[in-house]
């Protein structure tokens, strides 16, 4: 659904309006601790990235491959807790204008308080939630959590979707439906499935505002391909591996060099 | 109120649902679809009770035990003995009615988690009768502790994946398997060993394991001319409790008693009995009773047994629990093992130590009631795979002695 107060939905748009679309990025909060995932959020934004996934470290991650896993473990290890993501969005949308959307496991929202999660994730300056092991039939109290708090909600939507789930990610989801490149987990991919552009262009068919593709991206020229067909590129694993291999600095030169993928030439 | 028996997925009460990612929804409804056809279709039913009959060797037997009694305040005992099973234990019922149902949708790959390992080794044997190619996810603390079962999976030609992320044990290895099968739903059919996880799963599995039950009734009235007053099991996820539960749950004479792994203690922490914590939450597919800290991260559980070390349990017995038509109580690790060695001495039977859970609740429950109570226990597997264990515990070992 089309909607004026979608932050997603906004930084999208100015991006697609212009003739390329966005480059949205994936870092757990807490990895490696607290300000370090603030201000290396704050650094994909100052290198190209248009959009920030803020993963909330979970206990069981099963959509995570082995990178994001290791770093949502070390995430916790550290101590990271759940009120802790509040402080995070609230200080990386100060020193930036992207948009900050928080990826979570539905437990720790769920025993958080779903209204209270997302009120917090509000007042924050949150744009919303992507929830990937939330189906829209089991999303009833979410969805009516973030209608109250004018949040986004991100739903998914895979290759094995039918025509019929499809029509429901589009319906439930605000901002953008997480269209999955390929039937798997997070972790970077030799070649972006060409099951990805099929699905996009189903959910085009069932009139959808923004379809954003994930899981596998790791170069410039995947996102440029990629965004041929979709309105956005989800980046986790690569980026997720450059900071914990060399720190911001790798990060920095990693996400210019994967925003530029997004250049409209 | 309908019947109990017949309340089916994907909710009990406010349990159960389908919290996955939306790669595995397709899959869930094709195996949903798939086994809805295959309950009513006397093709299917038949092939199955016949593999029951010539190849696990059902019906399972009842034993009566009175020396164990003895030591339970001379109450009747009655064992239903799941341990004689091919394989060990109850868990090749359910697997023999999934892997028939993955052959019917063309499924050439079986993936599955353990802890003790009879699930595996369960899911190993029906891959080789089914000439099916299998993988088995195992945490690593499990893979150590129950060595013979890694073994026998090898031997009958699965490759076994020691999982070493989170607290290594059963949870984890299950986060591996879900995580395999996203990336395999096309060729692989995941065959969940208990009545967790996502719908239809929990019905699923429980209306493979019924059988124990239903057989049960009949064996126990034949013996004793009516019900036992008590059924008890020991509760991991609790797919065997469940399979000897269901034939008495419109039953309201009979008491439900399942017993989960107290590990060293509720107070110490270092537990797995996620019902009696009765905290609500979402783990691995289904909202149920799990052990989990106040941020919603799942809490590592500790069970002497590798089949009970779970932090969470199958909604229909969060349900059971809630509407109070079951009760739910600990047994910590000290009691399941004097049940194991009282059991063994008494009576010849070597118990698995998940089993012994329940043989120790049996030995409570006897105690409280005294003679006159009939009391039905779940002997669901046999202790070999826990010698190694067992001889540790009790310090049976000759000095210098191989490794068992
Ligand atoms: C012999 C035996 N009993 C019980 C269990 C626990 O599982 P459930 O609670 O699903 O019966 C296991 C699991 O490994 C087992 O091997």
């Amino acid at each position: 659904m089309i909607s004026t107060s979608s932050k997603l939905g906004s930084a999208i748009h100015s991006r697609t309006d212009a003739g390329s679309g966005a480059v949205i990025g994936y870092l757990p909060a807490g990895f490696p601790d607290l300000q370090t995932s603030i201000d290396a959020a704050v650094t994909l934004v100052n290198n190209g990235v248009d959009v920030i996934e803020l993963g909330l470290p979970y206990s069981d991650p099963v959509m995570d491959g082995p990178v994001i896993q290791a770093a949502t473990q070390r995430a916790l290890a550290e101590g990271f807790r759940v009120r802790d993501v509040f402080p995070a969005v609230r200080e990386i949308t100060s020193q930036v204008a992207a948009p900050v959307v928080v990826m979570t496991y539905w437990n720790p929202v769920s025993q958080y308080g779903a209204q209270r999660f997302a009120d917090d994730l509000a007042s924050a300056g949150g744009a919303g939630l992507i929830t990937p092991d939330l189906v829209p039939d089991e999303g009833a109290e979410w969805i009516a959590a973030a209608n109250a708090a004018d949040l986004d909600r991100v739903f998914l939507a895979a290759p094995s979707s039918s025509d019929a789930r499809v029509a429901q990610a589009v319906e439930a989801s605000r901002g953008f439906v997480y269209t999955v490149s390929t039937m798997g987990i997070t972790g970077t991919r030799e070649g972006v499935d060409s099951a990805a552009a099929a699905l996009v262009a189903r959910l085009r068919a069932a009139g959808v505002d923004n379809a954003c593709v994930g899981l596998g991206i790791s170069t410039a020229q995947q996102v440029r391909e990629v965004l041929e067909y979709a309105d956005g590129a989800i980046i986790g694993s690569a980026f997720v591996r450059a900071l914990a291999e060399g720190g911001l600095e790798q990060l920095a030169r990693v996400s210019a060099d994967l925003a530029s993928g997004s250049r409209v030439s | 109120m309908p019947n109990l028996r017949d309340v089916v997925g994907p909710y009990f009460g406010d349990f159960g649902g389908r919290f996955v990612p939306e790669s595995l929804i397709a899959a869930l409804d094709e195996l949903d679809e798939a086994y809805k056809a295959a309950a009513v279709d006397p093709a299917f039913q038949a092939e199955l009770l016949e593999l029951h009959k010539t190849y696990t060797g059902r019906p399972s037997i009842i034993t009566e035990v009175p020396r164990f009694a003895e030591h339970a305040g001379g109450a009747r005992i009655i064992l239903k003995r799941e341990d004689l099973n091919h394989t060990g234990s109850h868990k090749i019922n359910n697997v023999l009615g999934q892997a028939l149902l993955a052959r019917r949708l063309g499924k050439t790959r079986l993936i599955a988690e353990t802890g003790a390992g009879q699930h595996g080794v369960a899911t190993a044997t029906a891959a080789a009768l089914f000439g099916m190619e299998c993988v088995v996810y195992m945490g690593q603390v499990d893979t150590e502790r129950q060595a013979l079962n890694v073994a026998r999976m090898r031997l009958l030609g699965a490759e076994v994946v020691s999982v070493a992320t989170g607290s290594r044990t059963l949870k984890d290895a299950i986060n591996d398997a879900l995580r395999d099968w996203v990336s395999s739903v096309e060729t692989t059919h995941y065959v969940l060993g208990t009545v967790a996880g996502p719908h239809p799963f929990p019905t699923m599995v429980r209306d493979f394991h019924k059988i124990i039950g239903e057989e049960a009734k009949v064996q126990v009235r034949e013996l004793t001319g009516g019900l036992p007053d008590i059924v008890a099991a020991c509760i991991g996820g609790g797919s065997n409790a469940i399979g000897i539960f269901d034939a008495f749950l419109d039953d309201p004479s009979v008491e439900l008693r399942g017993f989960e792994a107290g590990g060293d203690g509720i107070e110490s922490g270092r537990h797995a009995a996620s019902i009696t914590l009765g905290r609500t939450g979402v783990l691995q597919g289904a909202k149920s009773y799990l052990m989990q800290d106040e941020d919603g991260q799942t809490v590592e559980s500790h069970s002497i047994s590798a089949g009970l070390d779970y932090p969470a349990v199958g909604p229909e017995h969060a349900w059971l629990s809630k509407i109070g038509r079951a009760q739910y109580e600990p047994v910590t690790d000290a009691d399941a093992m004097e049940a194991f060695r009282l059991l063994t001495r008494t009576e010849g039977i070597i118990p698995a130590i998940e089993s012994s859970h329940a043989l120790a609740g049996a030995i409570r429950l006897g105690r409280d009631r005294g003679p006159g109570t009939t009391i039905l226990v779940s002997l669901s597997g046999r202790g070999d795979k826990d010698v190694a264990t067992a001889s540790r515990y009790f310090n049976i070992l000759d000095e210098g002695a191989e490794q068992l």
